[in-house]
């Protein structure tokens, strides 16, 4: 439309204007013509395959290294594609490496790291986003004393707490059960996945919850029925980072479970760094992708909505 | 009948007082504009009428009921908002019945409420849209009609006309004065414009500070403003101001620089009294050239700037050394420089304390 106008304006005192004077209009016109191989774009481009190759590289050898012999390995050609491509390596890797007394691989760990991560997520999301609805919405008496304990938790290294923690797990007799490792989880999501939520939920019109109040609505039916709804973007991001957060969480994993318990992280922790025999390095490799497998199948799921919903919750609060 | 009583209602955010100790009488059926500046508490004081806010101190009833500590669900109100506050992820039909759902109604009750409301604000084929899908104006409705199928007493409005353009604004306050004349409910209704107010209330709270200032009909709040911010408030373009002082005596008048403005014809509150006071005049009050000399006061003045409207014209000059400007029909030419005769009646204007500011 404006382009149009613009445009229009010269004809218009092209008209007005003695013959003579057209010959003002010549010269440029329309968008600027640019080169594709001008500098700028050589600059760009070049930096960013430069930095991609960079990222990328470590995960080339780990994958062409995971699908070499070890003989082929003994070479010590790194970089090279393999000549004979096995799939020895991931299979031992899932099902047979040795772990202390265990020989069953990685697959026990696997699973232990699902009955870990999977309740972990719903009872954190669940509980921080009742959490941030009622701080964002209901303001009750001492809502921001709790608001600001619940931050300060955030900020507290977790080494301070390991040891207290595990006094606590032993009195309620969680200690060394999946379950303890999931309440442990809930408890340190809580301070991050609550600020998340409570500053979406204050993002939202605060009109809209005054008319659902009109309309009769409470606590909960405010919270299934109007909140909910609208708040796929931030449930997308909680899970995101709760998932990829507890998954590869080592540190909890390794202070809190026993050997038949640990999560799949403290089990490739135990088979790469395993001093004894020979260092087979196309099954560490084959082990470091199946565990980072996760994470990375998330990201590229849910990738798009991550981004929306982080810039969604950034807009106010 | 009263159908809204606020009784001594005070509230404070800590040592922040948004409302002191407010009174308001609503009789039944009729339409009140609350009508202030931002931050003046109008607002404030329908949220506490709703029940969304808790008051600090004081009583509201609504239809002779105590309702201060009822939820606003059990107040008989229905409530509209600016921003339409309608819920993104129902369809229009959705968000009408959400609130009669909500309460438990049955189905075919609910449809036939649905149905009447959609009739009256003439939304049938929207109610299975999304709001997403719906235009500023259509939105609106689609929250009054929120408000219609609760089948209340009292209609709560705040702001809602103001995220709607001119054009809008101006058809949705017609519908909405044609709707208070087909229902005769008791409507509450919170604006910033001076437009809505003159044209929709039957009286006029003027509130600021979390006071009101005065609470009459628009005709008298337009015409006999208790104070000087009243009379700022109201009027576009804005009434003129000129500072003086008032000569008491037998043959009282407002002196101004270079001018003395005869005030045996004003009104006064009480008895006259001298000393520095403000003498307000409206533009439309003003009358130039022959009709000028017909006025009880005249005087010669420059045009320094002229600003067709129109429907008319606003004419800016001065006057005993201050701005000061005045209507005239837009058939008539003027330009900067031009020379002529203006005059007013002073019993059409109003003189505040200098002071106070408040009519005397």
């Amino acid at each position: 439309m404006v382009d149009h106008v613009l445009r229009a304006t010269p004809d218009m005192a092209a008209a007005a204007a003695p013959a003579g004077r057209a010959g003002d209009f010549a010269g440029p016109s329309g968008p600027r013509p640019r080169r594709a191989f001008s500098r700028r774009n050589i600059f760009i481009y070049g930096t960013l395959a430069v930095v991609a190759i960079y990222y990328l590289l470590p995960l080339y050898v780990m994958v062409v290294t995971s699908l070499k012999g070890m003989p082929e390995i003994r070479l010590g050609n790194i970089f090279s594609p393999p000549m004979e491509i096995t799939f020895e390596p991931w299979v031992k890797a899932w099902s047979s490496a040795c772990t202390g007394l265990n020989c069953d691989g990685l697959s026990r760990g696997f699973w232990n790291s699902v009955r870990i991560t999977v309740p972990s997520v719903f009872l954190s999301i669940a509980i921080a986003s009742v959490n941030g609805y009622a701080l964002a919405n209901w303001r009750f008496k001492g809502a921001d004393i709790f608001f600001t304990i619940l931050v300060i938790g955030a900020f507290i290294p977790y080494q301070v707490m390991l040891y207290p923690i595990v006094i606590v797990l032993r009195e309620i007799g969680l200690y060394g059960s999946l379950w303890g490792l999931v309440l442990v989880h809930c408890i340190f999501g809580m301070p991050i996945l609550t600020l998340l939520f409570r500053n979406y939920f204050a993002s939202l019109p605060e009109e809209l919850f005054k008319a659902a109040r009109v309309d009769g609505a409470g606590f909960w039916t405010i919270y299934l029925r109007i909140m909910l709804p609208m708040s796929l973007p931030i449930f997308v991001v909680a899970i995101i980072l709760q998932v990829t957060g507890i998954w590869n969480d080592f540190l909890f994993g390794v202070v809190y479970t026993k050997p038949d318990t640990y999560p799949m992280t403290v089990q490739l922790n135990n088979i790469v760094n395993a001093v004894q025999g020979v260092k087979e390095y196309n099954v560490n490799m084959a082990a470091t992708l199946l565990t980072g497998l996760v994470p990375l199948v998330i990201y590229f799921v849910s990738g798009k909505l991550f981004v929306r919903g982080i810039a969604a919750g950034a807009v106010k609060g | 009948m009263t159908s809204v009583v606020v009784r001594d209602v005070s509230l404070n955010f800590g040592a922040f007082d948004v409302l002191k100790a407010l009174n308001l009488n609503v009789p039944e059926g009729e339409f009140l504009v609350l009508l202030g500046p931002s931050g003046c508490g109008k607002s404030t004081l329908l949220n506490c009428i709703a029940g969304l806010l808790d008051v600090s101190e004081g009583q509201i009833f609504i239809n002779g009921k105590n309702v201060t500590w009822e939820e606003p669900k059990d107040r008989g109100i229905g409530m509209v908002f600016q921003s339409y506050a309608l819920y993104p992820q129902m369809t229009v039909e959705g968000n009408l019945s959400f609130g009669l759902k909500t309460a438990g109604m049955a189905k075919d009750e609910i449809a036939s409420r649905v149905a009447r409301a959609a009739e009256i604000l003439q939304i049938e084929p929207l109610l299975k849209r999304k709001p997403a899908a719906l235009s500023g104006g259509q939105r609106q409705r689609v929250a009054i009609g929120r408000a219609l199928v609760r089948d209340v007493d009292v209609f709560l409005f705040d702001e809602p006309l103001s995220n709607l353009d001119a054009k809008l604004r101006s058809e949705l306050r017609v519908e909405i004065k044609r709707l208070h004349q087909k229902l005769a409910n008791t409507m509450i209704y919170v604006t910033h414009d001076q437009i809505e107010a003159m044209t929709l209330a039957d009286r006029i709270a003027v509130m600021k500070g979390g006071v009101i200032q005065q609470l009459d009909a628009p005709q008298v709040i337009y015409n006999r403003p208790v104070n000087r911010f009243v009379a700022g408030f109201l009027g576009s373009p804005g009434m003129n101001f000129l500072d003086g002082e008032v000569e008491a005596g037998s043959k009282p008048a407002f002196a101004v620089a270079g001018a003395r403005i005869p005030l045996d014809r004003y009104g006064f509150d009480g008895k006259a009294t001298g000393g520095k006071a403000v003498f307000g005049i409206r533009p439309e009050h003003v009358a130039i050239g022959e009709a000028a000399g017909a006025m009880p006061f005249a005087t010669d003045a420059a045009v320094e700037i002229v600003e067709p409207m129109g429907s008319d014209t606003l004419v800016w000059t001065r006057l005993g050394g201050q701005s000061f400007a005045f209507r005239v029909e837009a058939e008539r030419q003027l330009h900067s420089g031009d020379r002529l005769r203006i005059g007013f009646d002073p019993a059409r204007a109003s003189l505040f304390d200098g002071q106070s500011g408040n009519r005397i």
